[in-house]
């Protein structure tokens, strides 16, 4: 019967946004509001939606780093405005990934003809812009293969510009392991998204 | 009985969780065996049907927190609901150290709860609370009693009423859809404040946890966004060329420190969110990046692979001298202090499997706490007695927690086969 007299009356307010101490929780006037932090979060997602700019692809002509219109996605070159020897299996322009090894951003022998043409290419083609999409696998912390990501992407521009490509025309963005080439968890799909995938530019 | 409770939890996903549908389950695949043996009985209700069955939630929350051991409602002898009906000699014989009983009565569409918690060997009760909560709170008042028992017998404050932060991805590579989404601990309740066609990235909570930092691809370029959840308004605070990531904020919520690649290589720097001035704090020409600050505010501890090997390295929060930290594996990132600053939790590689550890600030020791391979994206607890990550088995990727001698696991289980980088709130 003693304990009876130890139930304490106690108003409770879920409002988890503002980290509840347990001398507010003494405080009878946090059952309201509670309701409101939980609406609060859902206004977030729609307003949060509602303002990003640029959250479609259409809309980023004017977005930083200076791509151009209508920026195309990863292997969205399109050899249809590109000209037929970015179709011809024959041609090193057809080829448009460059694969790393764990942890490296040094390119590999294989590769070096293909950047190279890529490079010869562009050299010819002034106008042409390329967006250097460096991209890791899921091993690891994600930041840091964010830092890796973007040390491949370098060094492919790194070795165009030093074939003469102008730096005006070579962006860089890296997309670490967030945006996989193959969905898999072992070896044969890390090695396809160890890479760097050149993304001519619409013109 | 459990096919009532199944049929009452698929109705509260169906009203709150609209837009995720994540569906969670929780599995605890190791336990401690000094774990408190605690019986939570079955509440008497009275009144309306109960949309939340609010024991079953603290039961689980007892038992997900690593130190109780709870009772199969089956085992019970009895159930009791109310202080005189209570024979302690009973739980004693049951092997029970501890006791809660307690009813619902419902009321004018307003639940009044009231619970009591007993020490069985000793007779007495140790807690007892009348709470009032509307229907839809029902689940964070569950989670508001298992804080108040956690804390009346262990002494640590409970963290099962704060909430996890984390991301998911849905879709094929053409139309993925990347979403930030804030739920219970217990993975409820979960709501989207973020959606774009793009990655996001390393959401981190305010200090005050009304806010949170993360980065966003969605104009195709990284930058780093600090979000208000009650409003859902947000600014850029950071989109230099190139990488604009990992934000961490100091301790008194004035400063993110990020990694910024504006100047050639990726380096730290601490950003003042006032004034929006930089100070960059390492000038290595290696990678340098995943900040965090000690809790006192005086060190920041980052990962840098200036030795050839990404490794964690320490160095005061003004820049400077940097000391490496970490000499055991062949892999060591993406640390974060825990809150008393003892101890670092970190992602450690050894031969191909990437595991949490934590290292014991005092005497530098290195514990692996996990067996996953892909395991990643460290976050304590705000008491600092779990440790929440990102965890991968086959195709699944699923958010486990671990105790910070390792010796309690637990999985919880999403609808989604990818979600990630879970942050618990402070």
């Amino acid at each position: 019967m003693k304990f009876k007299k130890a139930v304490l009356v106690l108003a409770i307010s879920a409002n988890l946004l503002t980290a509840c101490s347990s001398d507010e929780e003494k405080d009878l006037g946090l059952t309201d509001g509670s309701q409101g932090a939980a609406a609060g979060i859902n206004d977030a997602s729609t307003s949060g939606l509602s303002n990003g700019s640029g959250y479609s692809g259409s809309s980023m002509g004017g977005g930083a780093g200076g791509m151009g219109p209508g920026g195309m996605g990863p292997g969205g070159m399109g050899s249809n405005n590109m000209g037929p020897e970015f179709s011809d299996p024959n041609n090193p322009l057809s080829k448009q990934t460059v694969y790393f090894m764990l942890d490296s951003s040094q390119v590999q022998q294989d590769f070096v003809p293909i950047i190279a043409a890529h490079a010869h290419y562009l050299q010819g083609n002034p106008g042409q812009r390329m967006v250097l999409e460096g991209h890791g696998d899921e091993r690891g912390s994600r930041e840091y293969n964010i830092a890796l990501g973007e040390q491949r992407a370098k060094s492919v521009a790194n070795m165009m510009k030093a074939q003469g490509v102008s730096e005006s025309q070579l962006d860089v963005v890296s997309y670490g392991e967030e945006k996989p080439a193959a969905f898999g968890h072992d070896e044969s799909s890390w090695e396809l998204n160890r890479r760097v995938e050149l993304v001519y530019q619409g013109r | 009985m459990s096919v009532f409770r199944a049929i009452l939890l698929c109705g509260l996903m169906a009203l709150y969780a609209p837009v995720s549908q994540a569906e969670m389950n929780i599995e605890i695949t190791e336990g401690i065996e000094s774990a408190l043996p605690i019986a939570v009985v079955p509440f008497a209700v009275q009144g309306a049907g109960m949309p939340v069955d609010v024991r079953f939630v603290v039961n689980s929350d007892l038992a997900r927190s690593g130190y109780f051991r709870t009772m199969n409602e089956l085992d019970m002898h009895s159930r009791p609901s109310t202080a005189d009906q209570v024979r302690f000699n009973d739980w004693q014989a049951l092997g029970q150290n501890y006791l809660v009983i307690g009813q619902i009565i419902e009321s004018g569409g307003q639940y009044n709860i009231q619970f009591q918690l007993f020490d069985v060997y000793k007779g007495t009760q140790l807690l007892g609370y009348r709470l009032t909560s509307a229907p839809t709170e029902l689940r964070r008042t569950a989670h508001k009693i298992s804080d108040l028992i956690f804390e009346a017998i262990t002494g640590n404050k409970g963290v099962f009423s704060g909430r996890i932060i984390y991301i998911t991805s849905t879709g094929g590579n053409k139309q993925r859809t990347h979403r930030l989404q804030v739920a219970d601990t217990d993975g409820f309740n979960a709501q989207t404040i973020a959606t774009s066609p793009e990655p996001l990235m390393s959401p981190a909570w305010s200090p005050d946890g009304r806010q949170v930092a993360y980065v966003s691809f969605e104009r195709k370029t990284a930058a780093i966004y600090v979000q208000t959840l009650a409003t859902g308004a947000r600014s850029k605070v950071a989109e230099f060329p190139g990488i604009n990531g990992a934000p961490a904020w100091s301790p008194d919520g004035q400063k993110l420190a990020v990694t910024l690649s504006k100047d050639g290589n990726p380096d730290i720097y601490a950003l003042n969110l006032s004034t929006r001035s930089l100070v960059k704090l390492t000038q290595s020409n290696a990678i340098d990046t995943e900040p965090t600050w000690s809790p006192d505010g005086s060190h920041i501890v980052f990962t840098s692979d200036r030795g050839g090997k990404p490794q964690l390295y320490i160095m005061p929060s003004s820049g400077g001298q940097e000391k490496r930290l970490t000499f055991s594996g062949d892999y060591n990132a993406g640390a974060t202090f825990s809150p008393d600053g003892k101890n670092l939790a970190m992602v450690h590689g050894n031969g191909g499997d990437y595991r949490i550890a934590v290292m014991d600030m005092a005497t530098r020791t290195v514990n692996v706490l996990t067996e996953g391979r892909l395991d990643e994206s460290p976050s304590f607890a705000p008491n600092g007695s779990l440790i929440l990550y990102a965890s991968r088995k086959g195709g699944t990727g699923y958010l486990s927690a671990v105790s910070i001698d390792g010796k309690m696991q637990q999985k919880l289980m999403f609808d989604s086969s990818e979600v990630r980088e879970p942050a618990w709130s402070p």
